[in-house]
C-alpha cells in the first residue's frame, strides 16, 4: 500500500471545531488522480491511539515473544532460571535426541498424510454442495459442524468412537471383521488422529473451495459437455485448472497446520505420546520440555525454532512447485 | 406423469435420477460427519445400567436419563468451567471488536507518517505462527505476573492481527467522499469513526466477533498451558482433565463434550448466514 504525502494545510491536521469555510480542497481531486486512501484530518497523535490498543497487544504477545524465542533458543533458560548464552548447543542436543527425531518424524508423516486428504476431499464436498438445491443450506451448515465444535470435543468424541469398545469397533466386530486397535498400535494410532484432523479440516476447506467454484463460468462446462466430455473429464479439464490456485492455497494451509499439529495427538495418545512416546509430535515436545516449573525455556526454544524454519520452507515448497507447474 | 420439479439457482431444471444420486451422498456426508456428535448425545443419555458397549451397537437410549449431566456437575465444577469459557470468550469478543475497528481504521482511513509500519507489524504478527513462540508467551505471562488467571488466557488473542487487517480491508472499501462530507459538516476523526465508517463495515464486525468467540471458547492449547489450578479451568481444559480422571465412564465425558459443544452449535446455527458470507469472502480475498 502506498502512503501519499499530505495535500492539506497545516488546519486540517486539527479537529475542526465548526464547519470550516474555506475547506482546503476537498473532494475536487484537484491534487491529481492518484488514489489517496484516508484522510489527514485529524490531531497528528490520533492514529496513534487509535492503533495502540492493537499494536500493545501484538508487540507484546506475538512480535516480542518471537524474538525472543530467537534469542533463548541460544541460552540456556529454564523457567526460573534467567540463561546465559550457551551458542549452538541446545540445536546439538537435539541432534542426539531421540525424541527430537521421532518428533520430527511424526510431524512430517502428519503433512503427507493429511495434506492430498484436505487438497482433495473438500473440493469433491465443495461441487456436491455446490448447486442451489432444495435444503442445501441445511447440509453446507451440518457439515461446517466439526469445524465448529472444540478439539477437545472433537477428539474426546473420535476416542471414544475409536475404542476397544467403541462404535466404529462393535460395527466392524457386527460385520466380521473383528476388533481393532486403533488407540493402541502406534501407526494406527497415528493415522486416526490424520483421519480425525481431515475430517475436522473438510468444512473449513470446503468454503474455501465453494468461494472458488462460484467464480469458474457455467460456460466453460457447457462447451465441454457440448464436446461430448463427460463428468470425469470435465472435472479434470475444467474445474481442476480453474480452482488451481485455491488448490494451492489449501495446500500450503493445511501443511504448515498440519506440520504444528498438537492437540489431536495429545487428546488421542495422551500427554506422553501413545506407547513409549512414539506418537509424541514436534510441538507437543516443545509443551512438554518447556512448561512447568522446571521447563527448559531455552531448548524448547530451539525446538521452536526448528517449527518455524520447517513451516516456512513448507510454505516455500509449495508455492514454488505451484510456480513451476504454471511455467 | 407429475415428476418432482426441482430447478437449480438459474432456473434451469435438474433431472430426478442426477438430484436422487446427489441428495444420497448428502445423506451419507451428514452421517459421517453429524453421526459422531449424534452418538456422543446417544451415549449422554444411556441409563447407568444400559450396556454402552453392545455390539451390534444401540443407537436409542433404552432407559433416557438426564442423570450424567447432574453427575458431571457433582465430578467437576462443569458450570464454573463454563462461566469461566463464558468469561473469556465474551471478553474476546469485545476486546477484537473495539481493538481492531480502532487499528483497523487508523490503517485504512486516517494519514501519518508510519502508517506502513504499523501496518507491517500486523502482518508480521499474523504470520508468527502461535504454536513457536508459546513458550515465550508463557515466559511473558510468568513476568507479569498473570499465569494462572483468565486474564492471562484472555490476552495473548485480545487483539487478533488478523482481525485487524479483515477491518482494514472493510474500511478500504469505503469511499472517502462520505467522510469528507462529514467533515466539511463538522465532523471530528471520532464522530466520523463511530457515526459514519463503523456502521458501514457491520458484516465483518460480525464475523470478527463470531471468530473471537470460537477461537476463545474452543482454544485448548494455550490455557493448558497457562492455567495449572483446577479452580480457573475454561471447560476445555476441564474437559481433558474429566476425561484423565474418570475415563472409565464415557457416559460422564460424553455428557461433559455435550455441555461444551451445545452452546457452540446453537450460536453457529442462528448466525450461520453471516458466517458464510464472511468467510467466503476473507477466502477470496485472501
Amino acid at each position: 500500500m502506498k502512503t501519499s504525502t499530505a495535500s492539506g494545510t497545516t488546519t486540517s491536521d486539527l479537529v475542526p471545531a465548526g464547519p470550516p469555510l474555506h475547506g482546503p480542497g476537498h473532494g475536487t481531486g484537484s491534487e491529481g488522480r492518484r488514489p489517496r486512501r484516508g484522510i489527514r484530518r485529524h490531531l497528528p497523535y490520533s492514529p496513534w491511539l487509535f492503533a495502540a490498543p492493537g499494536l500493545l497487544v501484538v508487540g507484546a504477545f506475538s512480535l516480542y515473544p518471537f524474538l525472543s524465542t530467537l534469542v533463548n533458543a541460544f541460552t540456556d533458560r529454564r523457567t526460573l532460571v534467567p540463561g546465559e548464552f550457551v551458542g549452538l548447543a541446545n540445536f546439538r542436543e537435539l541432534l542426539d535426541d531421540e525424541m527430537f527425531w521421532i518428533g520430527l518424524r511424526n510431524s512430517s508423516l502428519y503433512v503427507l498424510g493429511v495434506v492430498p486428504a484436505l487438497v482433495i476431499l473438500p473440493l469433491l464436498l465443495a461441487m456436491l454442495v455446490q448447486r442451489q438445491i432444495p435444503g442445501i443450506t441445511f447440509f453446507r451448515s451440518a457439515f461446517y459442524t466439526p469445524v465448529v465444535a472444540s478439539i477437545v470435543v472433537v477428539g474426546l468424541i473420535w476416542v471414544w468412537m475409536l475404542d476397544d469398545r467403541g462404535l466404529v469397533n462393535s460395527v466392524l466386530e457386527a460385520v466380521g471383521v473383528g476388533r481393532v486397535g486403533f488407540l493402541s498400535d502406534q501407526w494406527l494410532l497415528l493415522l486416526s488422529a490424520m483421519g480425525v484432523t481431515v475430517w475436522k479440516g473438510l468444512g473449513y476447506y470446503m468454503i474455501i473451495y465453494l468461494a472458488a467454484l462460484a467464480n469458474v463460468p457455467r460456460e466453460l462446462h457447457e462447451a465441454a459437455a457440448v464436446d461430448g466430455a463427460g463428468p470425469v473429464r470435465r472435472f479434470f479439464t475444467v474445474t481442476v485448472p480453474a480452482v488451481r490456485s485455491t488448490m494451492v492455497l489449501v495446500g500450503a494451509l493445511s501443511s504448515v497446520a498440519a506440520f504444528k499439529v498438537f492437540s489431536e495427538v495429545y487428546l488421542m495418545a495422551g500427554p506422553s505420546g501413545g506407547p513409549a512416546g512414539e506418537d509424541t509430535t514436534l510441538v507437543m515436545l516443545v509443551q512438554r520440555v518447556g512448561t512447568g516449573l522446571s521447563g527448559r525455556v531455552g531448548y524448547a526454544s530451539a525446538i521452536s525454532v526448528v517449527v518455524f524454519v520447517v513451516t516456512v520452507a513448507l510454505m516455500l515448497l509449495v508455492l514454488r512447485a505451484d510456480r513451476k507447474e504454471d511455467a | 406423469m407429475s415428476v418432482i420439479n426441482v430447478t437449480d439457482a438459474d432456473g434451469k431444471r435438474i433431472p430426478v435420477t442426477g438430484l436422487a444420486v446427489r441428495y444420497v451422498l448428502l445423506l451419507a456426508v451428514l452421517a459421517l460427519t453429524v453421526g459422531p456428535f449424534l452418538w456422543q448425545l446417544s451415549t449422554s443419555l444411556k441409563g447407568p445400567h444400559e450396556d454402552i458397549f453392545s455390539s451390534p451397537p444401540k443407537f436409542l437410549p433404552g432407559e433416557p436419563t438426564l442423570d450424567n449431566y447432574t453427575r458431571v456437575a457433582q465430578t467437576i465444577p462443569v458450570w464454573d468451567y463454563a462461566l469461566n469459557s463464558l468469561k473469556v470468550a465474551a471478553a474476546n469478543v469485545v476486546t477484537n471488536c473495539v481493538g481492531a475497528a480502532l487499528a483497523g481504521y487508523a490503517l485504512a482511513r486516517m494519514r501519518y507518517r508510519g502508517r506502513r509500519a504499523a501496518t507491517l507489524a500486523f502482518i508480521l504478527a499474523m504470520l508468527v505462527p502461535v504454536e513457536g513462540i508459546i513458550i515465550a508467551q508463557f515466559t511473558t505471562m510468568r513476568d507479569l505476573g498473570l499465569n494462572n488467571t483468565l486474564l492471562g488466557v484472555l490476552l495473548p488473542g485480545s487483539i487478533g492481527a488478523m482481525n485487524v487487517l479483515l477491518m482494514r480491508n472493510a474500511f478500504l472499501n469505503l469511499p472517502n467522499e462520505v467522510e469528507e462530507a462529514a467533515y466539511v459538516d463538522g465532523a471530528n476523526v471520532w464522530q466520523r469513526f463511530l457515526r459514519i465508517a463503523l456502521p458501514s463495515v457491520k458484516g465483518t464486525l460480525a464475523v470478527v466477533a463470531i471468530f473471537a468467540f470460537m477461537g476463545a471458547w474452543d482454544d485448548f492449547l494455550w490455557p493448558l498451558i497457562v492455567l495449572s489450578d483446577p479452580e480457573n479451568f475454561t471447560l476445555t481444559i476441564g474437559l481433558n482433565y474429566l476425561h484423565g480422571t474418570f475415563a472409565n465412564d464415557e457416559r460422564l465425558v460424553a455428557a461433559g463434550t455435550i455441555i461444551a459443544v451445545l452452546p457452540l452449535i446453537v450460536l453457529f446455527a442462528c448466525l450461520q448466514r453471516f458466517f458464510f458470507r464472511g468467510v467466503g469472502e476473507g477466502a477470496v480475498k485472501g
